[in-house]
């Protein structure tokens, strides 16, 4: 009888909080979308600067990747809330503290350079695991730069990319859990220790806060897992989402679905991706 | 972990010094650099070697698992597993923090690491298990070997040489993980360079930028090292 009270005197907490632990978690879920638009622009904008001929453009990506990614993403963190101001305390004239004092847009940034860095590893490798074919006959058929990129590269790459982008994104999640040590940043980690005192903490921990990560991360990894399904049959090489979608699947469709859709690692899906992977651990460096 | 209280005394910086004054103080960093080495040393290498020697054990163990258990079995180690490398490690830091009062923070923070990573390396052994070609599974059927046999002559060593330069890259990334560790207020080198130096002496500047620049100097020359490796064994195949 105890433990039946212990527990519904939990779940009053659990009612009692729920407000904030909700403003918690939206503020998580902006930190993980902002941070991932984010960390998407980085990505590509580094990993076409990285896969480029020219030195000019290869060699500040190259700092910028390795700089950002052998940073720990505390020390970013840190970094930018306590030693950046210092510029705006020694110029009192520079436009736009009002940012540098902005811890929620800090998490974003940080969250977003720091594995927008690893993003563009994963978007340089896979340019270069585009067959060699297709670059040579883009400069066959006199295409320009954005041109090729547009029509012919990036859809292949893109395609590639994806299963390191999610993985990525998944971390930047997880990773967006650190930001609540800032002032001002309620996430959803930080609301799950308000609830820690009045529950205990396998109560708030366990049940409330990895669950709620989990299913997150879930949803994301779904998420991605469809997009890449689009990618592949719009380069026709697989079926289209609708297809894996519908309750009576098509001849082809066990194979294709369980890859897409049963998600972490199957041994189908994962022998699919088997090409990806390898194109993330040849380039991927330090991940 | 109790030199830091002595760092507070040691340190001649009067807690009340203002945050003006010369932006970057040689003299001040040069005093710090010594403690922090030993931070990293004591707290930061410490976790990272410990907690890779659990992962890459633990791992393993779970990849075979998977592998030799019956179904429903396997099937829960691999979604525990899931679940573990899906989820938060500072939540979980956190979690085992103040389930567990009675161990110290530190060994909190080896065993989260090693399991949390152990769940990553496992994918990497999985894959190397699968790349092993179905005809040495079959000579080992052919050789009547047992199954200890079979795993420990055969497959795990082929399987292990594609999956050292991935578990590579994981060390460095859990290298660069350890400073999460300040949620539990363990005093790596990061959480002493902002919760004791900066907090005692109002200065973050020196000590955050230092703090960085060895993860810098410790993780890039690492990652190249890592990938010369990955080269080598790609072209040896």
């Amino acid at each position: 009888m105890d433990w039946l009270e212990e527990q519904r005197q939990h779940l009053q907490a659990l009612s009692d909080f729920s407000d904030r632990l909700i403003d918690g978690l939206l503020t998580t879920i902006q930190l993980t979308l902002l941070g991932g638009a984010l960390a998407f622009v980085v990505a590509v904008a580094l990993g076409l600067m990285a896969g480029a001929p020219s030195l000019w453009l290869r060699g500040p990506a190259r700092v910028l990747i390795e700089f950002f990614r052998g940073i720990s993403l505390l020390v970013l963190l840190f970094w930018m809330v306590y030693v950046l101001p210092l510029f705006w305390m020694a110029n009192p004239d520079l436009p736009g503290e009002g940012l540098v004092r902005n811890t929620f847009l800090i998490g974003v940034v940080a969250l977003g350079i720091n594995y927008g860095a690893y993003g563009a590893e994963a978007v340089r490798a896979s340019l270069t695991t585009v067959s060699q074919g297709q670059w040579e006959a883009t400069t066959a058929l006199s295409m320009s730069w954005p041109h090729k990129m547009r029509r012919i590269i990036f859809p292949q790459a893109w395609a590639l990319m994806l299963p390191s982008l999610a993985n990525l994104w998944v971390h930047l999640l997880k990773g967006s859990a650190i930001v609540y040590i800032l002032p001002g940043v309620n996430d959803f980690t930080f609301e799950l220790n308000n609830l820690r005192r009045p529950t205990d903490i396998w109560f708030s921990h366990a049940l409330v806060g990895l669950v709620t990560y989990f299913v997150l991360a879930l949803i994301l990894t779904i998420f991605m897992q469809a997009l890449e399904a689009r990618a592949k049959h719009k380069l026709g090489r697989g079926p289209s989402l609708k297809e894996i979608l519908s309750p009576d699947p098509p001849a082809i469709a066990p194979d294709a679905a369980s890859s897409s859709t049963a998600t972490l690692s199957t041994e189908k899906g994962s022998q699919a991706r088997g090409e990806t992977d390898a194109s993330q651990t040849t380039g991927g460096g330090a991940r | 972990m109790t030199h830091h209280n002595l760092l507070a005394q040691e340190a001649d910086v009067p807690a009340d010094q203002p945050t003006t004054g010369p932006w970057w103080d040689w003299a001040f960093a040069w005093e710090i650099l010594p403690d922090m080495l030993t931070a990293f040393v004591q707290f930061t290498l410490l976790v990272t070697v410990v907690g890779t020697l659990i992962a890459a054990v633990l791992g393993l163990v779970i990849a075979i698992l998977i592998m030799v258990l019956p179904r429903p079995l396997a099937w829960l180690v691999r979604w525990v597993a899931n679940f573990i490398r899906m989820t938060p490690i500072v939540v979980q830091l956190i979690l085992l923090f103040w389930a567990f009062l009675w161990l110290d923070a530190l060994t909190i923070g080896i065993i989260v690491f090693g399991v949390h990573y152990a769940t990553y390396m496992s994918e990497v052994y999985r894959a190397g298990i699968e790349s092993v070609p179905k005809g040495q599974w079959e000579a080992t059927t052919a050789l009547s070997m047992n199954a200890v046999r079979t795993w420990r002559r055969v497959v795990i060593p082929q399987a292990l040489r594609s999956t050292i330069p991935s578990l590579g890259n994981y060390a460095i990334s859990m290298f660069k993980d350890t400073p999460f560790l300040y949620a539990i207020g363990v005093t790596e080198m990061v959480t002493l360079a902002v919760g004791e130096i900066g907090g005692t002496t109002f200065r973050y500047n020196e000590a955050v930028t230092i703090a960085g620049l060895i993860f810098l100097a410790a993780s890039y020359p690492t990652a190249v090292l890592i990938n010369r490796l990955e080269k080598r064994l790609a072209y040896a195949h």
